[in-house]
């Protein structure tokens, strides 16, 4: 029984149902037993599930559990699928899902929807299974909606708050407009290969589509459009910073640990329709690599903590578009692990700090806060060394490797790298700008603030600090499953790549030391240039991606709707009602009451009889 | 006979268009009886004695009766008959003599032409047919005639 | 026994079927409209007696006998009404007689 896959998205689905129907009448104490203890047990069978997987990474094993919908020669099946792939995306959901519940039964005790919340997390976290278990890629859409609604619904999570709720529709519409080019795509299959499932789908391309066919460029294009809005690539990044204001646990589960990620996990499920379109493949890449750049700018200069934790988040999974680019399906993979430990481990050290300073998220209203806050230093330097690819922290061996694929590959390959390389170099100055900032230099305020934390708080932030620095020697068992020649990763490099790919994350960190840790430079001195401050201007703002999105889609929808204000079709329906108003208070009018105007009628109507029918 | 016939409903025909343009009642009414005993000739005229003698009685005599009872104890005084002149001046007439006429005319255009020869059907005959196929219309106008003794009596007296 | 154009005789009941009518049509006193209704239940009664004699049958003549009852229980009930109205309003005028208005 407990080697079903049906089970694993069914536990957590089981603790929403328990808590939904509840109605949050149940006591906190069960509440979290159920919320966490759900997704504890999922991880538990996760493992069971993946552990033969690791040792043999061609295991493959499939359930169907009903066929959903059968319609004419369209069936689809509620059937799950698991191999290397989905077990490495099983035991990051459950296993940092199950480390962010419990960090969540602490750091939302005080909060009055406790029940509401670990509903929407298991069916979050059910959703997610769904997505990365389905066996065809209706399912999967599924598991992919299902997502998105637990994003909104969480992102809004404190919905008394008006931004927040504006927040949660802007990241709903966003990720909509990518929703439906994927929705298109999988029509497009549908209609060309006659099949949703996702092996048959893939043999199908591969027999009946030539390398870079029309429809296979159109087909992964269409879904690269889904991946792009759901990963939060350019142009459809402007969602996930405003997504912060949902509770830091959310942050950390959904829009840096695994949601964000499932762009990448639908592109390297479907890498062999990618293969087929090495154009499309190589403009996944240099989206990868504008984002990573983008966002490594703006997270430069942000002041909220949060936010820069979200851009880095963009910046990283830009890197795992950049990885996919590139043909390196397993590094991509492997970095999208590696950064579901240590971004979760920053999102819930980011949290801690949060709460301890009473919901304070200007990092330049901190300071010196790493002798009050001793876990979440530890947690935040780890992480962030993690995140600048410090050597031998696991977010040093799998950018690594995407950087060393990046550079295998002939023409642009090297541009791809040298861009690559310039990222991990702001990726060490933003990050440790936050360490410096926030942990070192001498308290902006003279609070006395206590650390806020206990067994189910400091507990995730420990297992995550471990694996934040040692998981990049753990290997996904994915080679099997992409089973092209990974030759490149066996690319012999010379000593001064290798040497360079070392020193720009120092380099950064020492850059950031220079400015914020040890204040030799000033970053106000810069910003008297002109040019620096309309920069930083740019890059604070997103690089105007907010206006330029207003200007272009928000303004002329707006402006229409206005026009329509008195609703075309309304009107419509609105003369029919007048009309038939009319025609009631005339025929009201005959109803006079007056007996004379009765006889006179029904004579008048004798007459009319009579009349027709001496005429017919 | 025949200018019997013709007389009579001349005379008919006139003191019925008097009935309606009349502005006191008592007068009104005595034009009705007039009218009510010129078709009772009409009747005796059509060779239908008996029916011609119960239009007389009943009719002309105990319903207008009734009529006569009532209107005297409503006791419309003078005003009313003012009242009446002012209703009557009005144009109302014209719509309702319009249609009136339409009816009229479209009665009038489809009557046949068939000439009568008049026979006398006398009490005896009708007494046969009343009491022998149709006994179950008298019972009929029987309880017509009580539901209406018991109905405008209870009517009036509250 | 001369002939009667039975024409003639149906003219006679259709003027006073129509005197009737414009009777019941104008006059606002509820006197002159059960008036006008007797005039033209009479017609209506004249030309059953007349189909009657077209046929030779005293069947026309029996009609005209129960429209007489339906006459006389007619104008006992609408007399009785009209007492109650006048009691109630203290007019004679059917105008104001308005309950059913819509």
């Amino acid at each position: 029984m407990f080697d079903s896959l049906g089970l694993l998205p069914f536990l957590p689905f089981l603790g929403f149902l328990i808590l939904f129907l509840s109605g949050g009448g149940l006591p906190r104490r069960i509440v979290a037993v159920v919320g966490a203890g759900s997704i504890g047990l999922a991880f538990l069978q996760a493992l069971l599930l993946a552990l033969p997987v690791i040792e043999n990474d061609s295991l493959v094993s499939q359930q169907v559990i009903y066929s959903w919908m059968s319609v004419g020669e369209f069936e689809s099946k509620f059937g799950l699928y698991l191999d290397g792939l989905s077990s490495v995306m099983i035991l990051v959901i459950t296993g940092v899902g199950f480390l962010i519940h419990l960090y969540s039964t602490g750091f939302m005790r005080d909060d009055p929807s406790y029940s509401r919340f670990f509903a929407i997390m298991n069916l979050f976290v059910s959703s997610m299974l769904v997505l990365v278990l389905a066996d065809n890629l209706l399912l999967l859409y599924l598991g992919w909606e299902g997502v998105g609604l637990c994003s909104y619904l969480l992102i809004g999570f404190w919905y008394s708050n008006p931004s927040n709720g504006y927040a949660a529709r802007k990241a709903f519409v966003t990720t909509r407009v990518g929703d439906t080019s994927m929705a298109i795509g999988l029509l497009l299959l549908f209609t060309q290969l006659g099949s949703l499932n996702i092996e048959e789908l893939m043999n199908g391309a591969e027999t009946q589509w030539g390398l870079g066919s029309g429809y296979a460029v159109a087909a992964s294009l269409l879904l690269l459009g889904g991946a792009v809005g759901k990963s939060a690539q350019l142009p459809l990044q402007t969602w996930l910073p405003d997504a912060m204001a949902g509770p830091t646990p959310i942050s950390a589960l959904i829009h840096a640990a695994t949601m964000v990620t499932a762009g990448v996990y639908l592109i390297a499920r479907t890498h062999t329709l990618f293969e087929l379109a090495p154009d499309v493949q190589l403009l996944v890449a240099f989206i990868g690599l504008a984002t990573l750049l983008m966002a490594g700018f703006t997270a430069m200069t942000q002041r909220d903590i949060k936010r820069i934790l979200a851009y880095s988040t963009i910046s990283q999974i830009g890197y795992m578009f950049l990885g996919l680019g590139v043909g390196a399906w397993s590094a991509s993979v492997f970095h999208l692990m590696t950064h579901a430990f240590f971004k979760a481990l920053l999102f819930l050290a980011a949290g801690t700090v949060i709460l301890s300073l009473h919901h304070e998220h200007d990092i330049f209203k901190m300071g010196g806060k790493r002798k009050q806050l001793p876990i979440a230093f530890a947690s935040f330097m780890i992480g962030s060394l993690a995140l600048a690819a410090f050597p031998f922290t696991s977010g040093y061996f799998s950018k690594d490797e995407i950087l060393l694929a990046a550079l295998a590959i002939e023409g642009p390959g090297l541009w791809l790298w040298i861009g690559g390389v310039v990222g991990a170099f702001f990726t060490g100055i933003y990050s440790f700008r936050l360490v410096f900032v926030v942990f070192f230099g001498e308290s902006a305020d003279h609070h006395d603030d206590k650390e806020v934390t206990g067994f189910t708080m400091a507990f995730p932030l420990m297992v995550l600090m471990v694996f934040a620095l040692l998981g990049g020697f753990i290997h996904p068992p994915t080679d099997f499953v992409f089973s092209v020649e990974e030759a490149h990763s066996e690319h012999s490099v010379s000593t001064l790549i290798h040497a360079i790919m070392i020193a720009v994350p120092l380099a950064g960190i020492g850059v950031s030391y220079l400015f914020y840790g040890a204040r030799l430079w000033s970053a106000d001195r810069l910003l008297e240039y002109s040019l620096a401050k309309k920069l930083h201007g740019y890059w604070f703002s997103g690089w105007g991606f907010d206006a330029l999105y207003r200007g272009l889609f928000i303004k002329p929808l707006l402006g229409l709707a206005d026009l329509n204000r008195r609703d075309f079709i309304d009107s419509i329906v609105a003369t029919i009602v007048a009309v038939s108003e009319a025609g009631n208070g005339l025929l009201v009018r005959f109803q006079s009451g007056s007996l004379r105007w009765y006889v006179l009628s029904v004579v008048g109507g004798v007459a009319i009889l009579l009349t027709l029918g001496g005429l017919l | 006979m025949i200018s019997l016939f013709y007389v009579a409903a001349i005379v008919a025909v006139i003191a019925s268009m008097l009935v309606i343009i009349q502005v006191n009642v008592v007068h009104a009414l005595i034009y009705l009886v007039l009218s009510l005993l010129a078709i009772a000739v009409v009747f005796f005229s059509l060779g239908a004695p008996f029916v011609a003698v119960l239009e007389a009685i009943v009719y002309a005599g105990a319903i207008m009766v009734l009529f006569l009872f009532v209107v005297m104890m409503l006791n419309l005084g003078h005003a009313s008959r003012q009242q009446e002149r002012v209703w009557l001046a009005t144009s109302g007439w014209l719509l309702p003599s319009l249609l009136a006429g339409v009816l009229f005319w479209g009665v009038v255009s489809s009557l046949p032409s068939i000439d009568l020869s008049v026979s006398v059907i006398g009490a005896r005959e009708v007494s046969i047919r009343l009491f022998g196929p149709y006994v179950l219309a008298v019972e009929l106008a029987s309880f017509l005639l009580l539901a209406g003794l018991v109905s405008a009596y209870h009517i009036a007296k509250r | 026994m001369n002939e009667i154009p039975l024409e003639a005789g149906l003219l006679l009941a259709t003027i006073l079927f129509a005197i009737g009518l414009l009777g019941v049509m104008t006059r606002r006193n509820i006197v002159f409209v059960l008036m006008s209704l007797e005039i033209m239940l009479n017609s209506a009664g004249l030309a059953f007696v007349l189909a009657g004699a077209r046929w030779g049958s005293a069947d026309g003549q029996i009609m005209f006998l129960m429209i007489l009852t339906l006459a006389a229980s007619e104008v006992a009930v609408g007399l009785g009404l009209i007492i109650q109205m006048y009691k109630k309003f203290k007019t004679v005028d059917i105008d104001v007689l308005s309950a059913l208005k819509g």
